[in-house]
């Protein structure tokens, strides 16, 4: 199962770092990683392979919620299910 | 793999257009829980719905986490009561709503639909008994809704129900008047009612489906006024294809989210309802969609156009996407529940009369409307039989919704809280429609009915 890790806000040092410290203490893969800027704001969007995680998706979840309101973004990473339904046939 | 403005275009759409899943909603048979002993039928409807929806919430909430999609209610419909209690010899069907709503309790539900009778041509003993039941088990409860089925286009319209139901939802308002007749944001009457609709207060799981089924309905009001934002001055053929687009990508995250439902709780799925519901809060507004086509304020001349506009494009856009599209499918057009129709009643701009003609074009009908407390039964059946014409003529579902406002006259504001939001008292039509609803009988069915 893969999922999609997004991080929208003001751009800062650190936050792959602190993103990526999280995924890798949970044991999800990083397949891909691509920023831009939308609205003036700093967006990233990671690709996460999260079969083989040691902690449920939810608690990954929460965890990076919790990583965003320390760091003043918003954190949240969803089933990329929900990208692939809604935008191809 | 994923592109990046499709990630961030599906974000917006949640976060900044309030695109949401409205409900889940799982339908139950009951028909298997009658009973001759009134108290062992509660029993086991108690325990079956105990039973089967007792991971729903949980499997809600999980869909939500894992898929960063909210999904706002979860809800529970169950065969007409009236069918199932008629088994016993009891005559007052109250306890049967108390045992729903503790089984909602129990749950965790919001809601639960089914307290309902189907009557388009006649009463059977248990349909009497539920519907003299309505107004003390509406009032005596906080999750039960009902719903009562007085016209189809095949058998036409059944006056003598239209008459009682005046009657009902009077009494209905005034045993809640101390909470502003909140009770009859409960209660629907229904023309040509649909029996997989996952919407509340209409929903109840019809005679022909299934065991257990899952039932998912979507919304995004704010979505697809964000959508039509981006082409503000095109024709309308543009306008159709930017709505279309739209309410595919909606549907696919019902659909998406109905799938994965139904597979965690092993229960076969029913349809997807892609109905544009909207919420009181800003964002959130169908009446919003119809302004950004371009009309000043919503109930101006032009709106029944728009609104026809906006519901056929939805539909079109939504049936691609799933498999099984059913419920009620279109837009909602609910007074208090939507910040655009309040301003437009308010305003002056939208009257009781233009929400009849928008009925006959939108998905449901005449919702969540207050009326002066001092409206006769015989003016609010008045207004379900013009209603049920509506949709036996033209094939459609049909609803009257309306609260009649006990103490309360027109243009003062009443409030219902939450979801039901607050609404403006509208005016009627002062002249009687008495004699008409004396009549009594039934309205043959019309000649397009005869199909076979």
């Amino acid at each position: 199962m893969k999922a999609v890790v997004t991080v929208i806000g003001e751009d800062k040092v650190g936050i792959i770092s602190s993103i990526s410290k999280i995924l890798s203490e949970c044991n999800a893969n990083i397949l891909d990683i691509s920023q831009t800027t939308m609205d003036n704001l700093f967006t990233m969007v990671m690709y996460v392979e999260v079969a083989k995680m040691n902690v449920e998706f939810i608690k990954l979840s929460e965890l990076l919620e919790k990583c965003g309101k320390e760091i003043g973004l918003d954190i949240r990473i969803q089933h990329e299910d929900i990208f692939k339904s809604m935008h191809r046939i | 793999m994923i592109n990046t403005n499709e990630v961030i275009e599906t974000i917006k759409m949640i976060q900044q257009d309030k695109l949401d899943i409205r409900t889940i909603t799982m339908g139950i048979s009951l028909r298997d829980c009658c009973d001759s002993n009134a108290d062992r039928c509660r029993q086991k409807i108690y325990d079956k719905i105990n039973f089967l929806a007792k991971n729903l919430v949980k499997v809600g909430n999980q869909i939500e986490k894992e898929y960063g999609v909210p999904i706002i209610n979860k809800r529970i419909s169950v065969s007409p009561i009236s069918m199932i209690a008629e088994s016993s010899d009891e005559e007052n069907y109250v306890k049967f709503a108390e045992t729903l709503d503790k089984a909602a309790d129990n749950a965790g539900v919001n809601f639960i639909g089914g307290f309902s009778a189907l009557v388009h041509k006649g009463f059977t003993v248990g349909d009497t008994r539920l519907v003299n039941s309505i107004p003390e088990a509406l009032s005596s409860t906080k999750k039960v809704c009902s719903s009562v089925n007085v016209a189809t286009t095949r058998a036409g319209i059944n006056m003598d129900a239209v008459s009682l139901m005046g009657r009902i939802i009077k009494s209905t308002a005034e045993m809640s008047s101390s909470e502003n007749g909140s009770a009859c944001a409960k209660l629907v009457v229904f023309a040509n009612a649909v029996e997989d609709n996952p919407f509340m207060a209409g929903a109840f799981h019809g005679v022909g489906e299934g065991e257990c089924v899952i039932n998912v309905g979507v919304s995004g009001p704010g979505a697809i006024k964000a959508a039509i934002e981006k082409v503000r001055g095109a024709d309308f053929e543009v306008l159709a294809e930017t709505i279309k687009k739209t309410a595919f990508k909606i549907t696919r995250m019902g659909q998406l989210v109905a799938r994965e439902a139904s597979s965690r709780l092993n229960v076969p799925f029913g349809i997807v309802d892609l109905s544009l519901a909207p919420t009181p809060f800003a964002g959130d507004s169908v009446a919003y969609i119809l302004e950004e086509m371009g009309l000043e304020k919503c109930g101006t001349h032009g709106t029944t156009a728009a609104l026809a506009m906006l519901n056929d494009a939805v539909k079109k856009g939504g049936t691609m996407a799933s498999s099984f599209v059913g419920g009620l499918s279109g837009a909602f057009i609910p007074v208090s529940e939507d910040i655009g129709m309040i301003e437009a009643v308010k305003c002056g701009a939208l009257s009781f009369d233009k929400l009849e003609a928008m009925t006959c074009v939108c998905s449901v009908g005449l919702d969540m409307i207050a009326v002066p407390g001092d409206t006769s039964a015989e003016t609010i059946a008045a207004i379900i039989a013009d209603e049920s014409a509506i949709g036996v003529i033209n094939g459609k579902t049909t609803a009257v919704r309306i609260i009649p406002a006990i103490g309360k006259g027109i243009g003062d504001i009443v409030e219902f809280g939450g979801l039901l939001g607050s609404g403006p008292v509208m005016e009627l039509n002062k002249f009687s429609s008495a004699d008409f609803i004396k009549r009594g009988g039934r309205i043959p069915a019309p000649i397009h009915s005869m199909r076979n």
